[in-house]
């Protein structure tokens, strides 16, 4: 009963903040409905008995990708208002093929039927007394130990790609350079100053200050986006 | 709707595939309704793997088989990367072109 009721709390609440994330005029708005929906489909993996994966969504998603989401709609300088404009004219089409693929899901929803055999064709059985992390860890260190470290491999190519989209060189900017270093020839040398002696007066030669460069200025392109 | 030899759950099946099918929808239309704007065009398409993964949940509980909850941690990596990827393809071309509306990329059209 209070698992229904619950059930019942957390899909209302996912779906409305779902609407909002599609609907909300503001992006942020929308990521801040997202969070809610990860949190209340995290209620809803709960209540199937998936708690292991209810707590990798809520670390996961609200914890990482959402706030990755914040993080880029917060940087961007939009013209957010610019971007609500064609909202009522694609509302038709997007509704029409809504409704077509909903209809769809709930026509093969209503026919459906599990294979006379299901129960007795299970790979992986839950097993009894024993946790759904533990579970799912012996499921996932031994089996699909393979899948597993590719699934690492695939987090590692996207950070790198991550960062090398995003690395930007900019001039002017000081940085170790480690093989200079290590291929340097002479030695450090140790030079006897003498006392209140400025840096000109020994004969060493400070590098120019570099230039202040400026921030690179956003280009707006008002001319298109209004005419639609 | 056949359960027979299948474990019962506090909340039928029906119902999660009924929330899921509804998420899924709506992160289509979603995909619809903000042809202008990239980010909220990944967070539906975030919506959309969340009513897969909720499907698959679900049926991972009412056949008491753990496949579907290994894979939804796979489906999970999957949408982590796709996620970090797609923020930084938007920054990127934000940084080149100064907008990040959908109809203004098209530069590959020629």
């Amino acid at each position: 009963m209070i698992a229904a009721l619950s059930f019942y709390a957390f899909a209302a609440i996912l779906i409305a903040s779902a609407v909002m994330v599609v609907t909300s005029r503001n992006p942020v708005h929308s990521v801040l409905f997202l969070i809610l929906a990860f949190f209340n489909a995290a209620g809803l993996f709960l209540i199937a008995g998936a708690e292991f994966l209810a707590m990798i969504l809520v670390i996961v998603y609200v914890g990482a990708v959402a706030v990755l989401f914040l993080f880029v709609v917060m940087m961007l300088d939009i013209d957010f208002a610019q971007l609500r404009e064609g909202f009522q004219r694609y509302a038709p089409i997007g509704a029409i093929i809504g409704a077509i693929l909903l209809i769809e899901l709930f026509m093969v929803l209503a026919t459906w039927r599990f294979a006379p055999e299901a129960a007795t064709l299970r790979l992986n059985p839950t097993p009894a007394g024993v946790t759904n992390a533990e579970a799912l860890g012996r499921i996932l260190y031994t089996d699909n130990i393979f899948l597993f470290q590719a699934c690492g491999l695939v987090l590692l190519v996207a950070m790198i790609g991550a960062i090398v989209l995003t690395l930007r060189e900019r001039p002017g900017t000081r940085r170790q350079s480690i093989a200079e270093q290590v291929a340097r020839a002479g030695t450090v040398s140790v030079r006897s100053v003498p006392l209140g002696a400025g840096l000109k007066e020994i004969g060493i030669a400070r590098p120019p200050a570099p230039e202040e460069e400026k921030p690179k200025q956003v280009e707006h392109h008002h001319g298109h986006g209004g005419h639609h | 709707m056949a359960m027979g030899g299948i474990t019962e759950m506090a909340v039928s099946l029906a119902h999660y595939l009924t929330v899921s099918a509804i998420l899924l929808v709506l992160g289509v239309f979603g995909i619809f309704l903000n042809r202008k704007n990239v980010i909220v065009i990944l967070m539906s398409v975030e919506l959309i793997l969340l009513a897969v993964n909720l499907n698959m949940v679900a049926f991972s509980a009412a056949l008491g088989d753990l496949t579907g909850q290994v894979f939804t941690m796979f489906i999970l990596t999957v949408a982590a990367a796709e996620a970090a990827i797609g923020l930084a393809i938007v920054v990127i071309y934000f940084r080149n072109r100064g907008t990040i509306e959908v109809e203004d990329i098209s530069t590959l059209k020629g």
